[in-house]
């Protein structure tokens, strides 16, 4: 079951908000269409992006895949721990494969973003 | 996915959980429990590969192997009856219609094998220079392909067969029953592995299918996709139509001379591929690992001193080794073994050396 606190991405990435800050990853769904991870590239703390802008790569065995910001901010902190076990993310994505956490530089876009009920439902239609 | 075709065991690999995708034409089965999971079991114990969307042709007749002897390049007459050759078709300028297989039944009786993506193309480039009017019949859709690799395969296979395994050399094939159903069992295969692969009737896949892997399930045997199937054979350079070989490239730069006979009387390509000779190679196809971390992939730009000299063909993390490995065309001065250049990963230059293939051979090569 997908968690309920988190808000989600067209493109597949995951928020968890608390407070001020929050925790990005990549959705089930999407590790699993990537299939097998073996390397991520993650950026550096103290940079900021937009809404929308790519923040690093995810890559699979067979696929390279762009990740981007769901909400714009500034990286507070990376997953140093993917570095050296980027299977994590297949693991437990929603938990111990979490990617960067940020601070939020414009608290109001959240609202653009889908509750896990509106992304299974997508991600349900495009299996079907 | 409409119009992509289906093999007969497309409902089996919906119930296994297979990711399909398309491939050449056809709806395939890319992975079951993952490629990682899949590449290790064939290079320890053995996986089972559904590829019954490559073609076959059949050539029949009196003038089956003057026929194969003009459109391809390496020597059918070498050929013993049950014995395979890969062989290419080339161009009349020496690059490459598609990479094959033949088989020898016997004098009178071929059985070549094409690539899923060149089957029309194929029968088109046979037919229309079928002089001697060879009988050229496409057996593709009636006939299914099974191949079952890794070091445990011989003793998975051997319960379900009375066809003596063991006396089956590498490249040679027999007719046998397998389990009650007419094979051609040949000793071929695309991962670096001895294996086997299985030629019979379309219709009856399932059961051949169902009675291998449980045969095989306390050898370790897993059904595996055509992700391992690439990992594996890059890892053992094994070329893959569209990628690193095709109508732009010639066999000689492929590194594929080993398949052109100059000295087999005349065949399409002779020419232009003698003149390559003479004169010598502007490219090569080589391998090369990456120094850093990142991973070359498909189609990135390479660069020798700074320019742009040439695209990667195949790239990907070789699970075996544990490397970033692929296939690059460079020009000749700059292909030579431990020579380093670059490759263009997304915005930045990475380093990349080009080393000795294939990047990984079985101890017990035969």
């Amino acid at each position: 079951m997908t968690p309920d606190d988190l808000l989600f991405t067209k493109e597949h990435e995951w928020v968890r908000i608390s407070g001020n800050t929050a925790t990005i990853g990549i959705s089930a769904h999407a590790q699993n269409e990537l299939g097998d991870i073996v390397y991520i590239e993650l950026p550096k703390p103290g940079m900021k992006y937009k809404s929308g802008e790519s923040f690093g790569n995810v890559e699979s065995v067979k696929a390279v895949s762009e990740l981007f910001m769901p909400v714009s901010g500034e990286v507070l902190e990376i997953n140093e721990e993917l570095g050296a076990s980027p299977e994590k993310i297949n693991e437990d994505p929603y938990g111990a494969g979490w990617m960067i956490q940020i601070r939020l530089l414009n608290p109001d876009e959240t609202s653009e973003l889908m509750s896990s009920e509106e992304y299974d439902e997508q991600t349900k239609e495009k299996e079907e | 996915m409409s119009g992509n075709k289906r093999t007969p065991l497309y409902a089996v690999h919906k119930a296994l959980g297979a990711r399909m995708v398309p491939f050449g034409g056809w709806e395939m089965p890319v992975e079951y429990s993952g490629i990682t999971k899949e590449h290790a079991a064939v290079r320890t114990a053995a996986g089972l590969f559904d590829v019954s969307h490559m073609g076959e042709f059949d050539i029949h007749g009196p003038e089956a192997l003057d026929m194969i002897q003009h459109v391809t390049t390496n020597d059918a007459s070498r050929l013993a009856d049950g014995q395979a050759q890969y062989s290419a078709m080339a161009y009349a300028q020496g690059t490459v219609v598609d990479d094959i297989l033949v088989y020898r039944h016997n004098a009178e009786h071929f059985m070549v094998v094409v690539n899923a993506a060149n089957i029309r193309k194929d029968l088109e480039w046979i037919n229309s220079h079928n002089r001697a009017d060879a009988t050229v019949e496409d057996i593709t859709d009636r006939t299914a392909l099974l191949a079952l690799q890794g070091p445990k395969a011989i003793e998975i296979l051997q319960p379900l067969t009375n066809l003596p395994l063991q006396n089956l050399a590498y490249y040679h094939f027999a007719r046998a029953k397998v389990f009650n159903v007419d094979a051609i069992v040949s000793r071929t295969g695309y991962t670096g592995e001895d294996g086997f692969e299985l030629y019979f009737a379309a219709d009856q896949s399932e059961l051949v299918w169902n009675r291998i892997i449980e045969s095989g399930s306390r050898f370790g045997l897993v059904p595996a996709g055509l992700g391992a199937r690439n990992t594996l054979r890059l890892e053992a350079k094994y070329l893959l139509y569209g990628n690193d070989i095709d109508g732009t490239t010639t066999l000689l730069e492929a590194g594929l001379g080993w398949i052109v006979k100059f000295d087999k009387p005349d065949f399409i390509g002779r020419e232009a591929l003698l003149q390559q000779k003479q004169d010598g190679l502007k490219r090569r196809l080589v391998g090369f690992e990456m120094l850093g971390k990142d991973i070359a992939r498909d189609h990135y730009p390479a660069f020798v001193h700074g320019r742009e000299a040439g695209h990667v063909t195949s790239g990907s993390p070789s699970i075996t080794l544990k490397k970033n490995i692929g296939l690059v065309y460079l020009p000749t001065p700059n292909a030579s073994i431990g020579t380093t250049f670059h490759v263009a990963v997304r915005s930045k230059l990475s380093e990349a050396r080009v080393v000795r293939t294939p990047f990984y051979k079985r101890e017990d090569h035969q």
